[in-house]
């Protein structure tokens, strides 16, 4: 089964796949949060918060990568404070391939699941809460089923950037083979060599399969989901 | 009992509001933009005002002085809306028993409620698949579900057409008569407050104008120019006691018979009469050649002049009074005046079946005629 693949390049996709998976997961639960703050509460520093969350999309890569090194960076302020009280490091590990990933896809995930808050008709926590609910379980039993179909669009979303990323990756955590070398910096990587087409060539038709897979499984999820909303769907099974 | 005393700014209204709620239902009636909607929105703890108590049965949900507000799913205050907001992802079981989640011990019989609601057969649907009815009631099922000490209800048929109204009504009247919790009633339709109401509380600009048992508000000219003067109206109590061969129905009052078309009810069934202010009319004698079947022997008891051509007067018939509209000139060559004797006469076919209604058990007059 192995055959197809040079080990080399199983090691690239296995990452990859690692990676995005870990950097969806990781990202997932800051991402409500703040597409929360962002479509229901106004507070001061509000178009600020906005304005960062969104500049990764707006940076070239690079310089996100290389802010990055210069924050989470053995030297840097964070990163310094992470190794010693923790003993995280992050740079050129594949854990900062995550935090990469995760801050090139946060504006993506952020913006799909704010647009679902925004859909939600706070009258129905209104009335949530009058019925005897407090907040958290409003979020969980009325809020969080009707944002569902948007927070999957998001995961997989912030899953299909977060495999392709490659600028700010490479930047922060460069290309080591095995531990930090993506999908996006093997290709690059069998770019350079000559001969290496064929394995670029493979790795790119692995890549767009991933990527229609996962738009396919999000389709397939979200429909799922906005019919148990019912909205359309008459749903008068027994 | 629901008491609310409150105060609050908004910019262009100031509420200044003072009223109780005894078990049964209250109705809060004024024009749109009166601030009834924010007295209820106060009440279930949505609105926070600038000063004032709420307190429910004792329990203080709001108290400036001792600065407790209790969060909205604290109050056991549930609210019915306009519009139903059901939760679309739940089923109508699952949207009945929303409130039941949080709600310790005295839960209210979900059988029992399903059933006063006619909706069994909806129970595995879902809200998109019910009609605006069905959805009002479900939502209303789901309010008692909760377990209310109050029931808060803003408008909640104002959406709906008038054959939608009419199936609901029912439901609420069945609601009030079984005893269950006292009901705060929003609302700016005067029949509804005629059908439902057994407090009502009059509403002008933020202020609460008077507050009292709905028969002897509705019957004050006092209030009638607040109420509408085209639609004011006061309610007699009468027994059903005959069906005649012309089609014709023979009911009793306390002041005399009254003859009404077909009256759909039980022989000696007690009903409540709603009669328009406008379709009495007054003489000083007994009428003799008169086409009108009803002449009700009255005493004025209390007289109002308006300001324009209108004026009202208050009738006392038997134990119960009789609003009636008129023009000034009439009350002056009549020289009506309080305890002038007059006879109020009415036709059959003034009184439409919307305006026959089934009595409320805490009617603050039971009639024996």
């Amino acid at each position: 089964m192995t055959d197809w693949l040079s080990p080399q390049e199983w090691q690239a996709l296995a990452l990859s796949l690692k990676v995005a998976f870990w950097a969806t997961l990781v990202s997932l639960p800051f991402g409500v949060l703040v597409a929360w703050a962002l479509a229901r509460r106004r507070f001061p520093g509000h178009g600020l918060l906005n304005g960062i969350i969104h500049l990764p999309l707006i940076l070239p890569p690079v310089v996100t990568g290389y802010l990055l090194l210069l924050t989470f960076g053995r030297k840097g302020p964070v990163g310094a404070w992470l190794e010693s009280w923790f003993g995280i490091v992050l740079a050129f590990r594949w854990t900062g391939a995550v935090l990469a990933a995760a801050v090139m896809a946060f504006p993506l995930m952020v913006r799909a699941i704010r647009l679902s808050f925004e859909a939600v008709d706070p009258k129905l926590e209104q009335a949530a809460g009058t019925l005897g609910a407090p907040p958290v379980w409003v979020f969980l039993t009325v809020t969080l089923p009707l944002i569902l179909p948007g927070l999957i669009a998001g995961a997989i979303l912030c899953f299909a950037k977060a495999m392709g990323e490659f600028g700010a990756t490479i930047t922060f955590v460069a290309a080591i083979p095995g531990q930090t070398q993506t999908l996006p910096s093997a290709i690059y990587a069998f770019l350079q060599v000559p001969g290496g087409d064929a394995s670029a060539l493979r790795l790119v038709t692995v890549s767009v399969a991933v990527a229609l897979g996962a738009l396919a499984l999000s389709e397939w999820l979200a429909q799922r989901a906005s019919a148990r909303i019912g909205s359309h769907t008459g749903g008068r099974d027994a | 009992m629901l008491e609310v005393t409150f105060r609050h700014a908004f910019p262009g209204l100031a509420l200044d509001v003072c009223f109780t709620a005894p078990p049964g239902i209250t109705v809060l009636f004024g024009r749109s933009g009166s601030g009834k909607t924010t007295i209820v929105n106060a009440v279930a703890g949505l609105l926070v005002p600038d000063q004032g108590r709420i307190a429910v049965q004792g329990r203080a949900l709001f108290d400036s002085a001792t600065r407790l507000n209790l969060p909205p799913h604290r109050r056991r205050a549930p609210y019915v809306f306009q519009e139903a907001r059901l939760f679309p992802h739940l089923t109508v079981r699952q949207n009945l028993n929303f409130g039941r989640w949080f709600t310790r011990a005295t839960a209210p019989d979900f059988g029992a409620i399903v059933e006063m609601l006619g909706i069994a057969p909806l129970l595995n649907r879902r809200p998109a698949a019910l009609s605006g009815g069905e959805k009002q009631r479900v939502a209303l099922g789901r309010a008692l579900l909760a377990g209310p000490e109050i029931l808060l209800m803003d408008e909640p048929l104002a959406a709906l057409d008038e054959a939608r109204k009419a199936e609901i009504l029912p439901y609420i009247e069945r609601l009030r008569d079984a005893g269950g919790p006292p009901v705060l009633y929003v609302t700016h339709a005067l029949t509804e407050v005629a059908r439902l109401a057994t407090t009502l509380v009059v509403v002008e600009n933020g202020v609460t104008i008077a507050h009292g048992p709905a028969q002897d508000l509705l019957s004050d000219p006092t209030y009638a120019p607040q109420l509408g003067l085209r639609d004011a109206g006061s309610i007699l109590t009468a027994r059903l006691v005959g069906q005649e061969a012309d089609g014709l129905s023979r009911l009793e009052t306390a002041a005399g018979p009254l003859w009404l078309p077909q009256v759909q009810a039980p022989l000696g069934s007690v009903l409540r009469i709603r009669i328009a202010a406008q379709d009495v009319i007054l003489s000083r004698q007994r009428p003799q050649g008169l086409s009108a079947l009803n002449i009700l022997p009255a005493m004025v008891s209390a007289l109002r002049m308006g300001d324009g051509p209108g004026a009202l007067v208050q009738l006392a018939v038997g134990h119960e009074h009789l609003l009636v509209r008129l023009t000034r000139r009439s009350a002056e060559a009549l020289t009506l005046e309080a305890g002038a004797e007059v006879f109020a006469i009415l036709k059959s076919v003034a009184v439409a079946q919307s305006n026959i209604f089934p009595p409320t058990r805490q009617a603050p007059h039971d009639a024996e005629p």
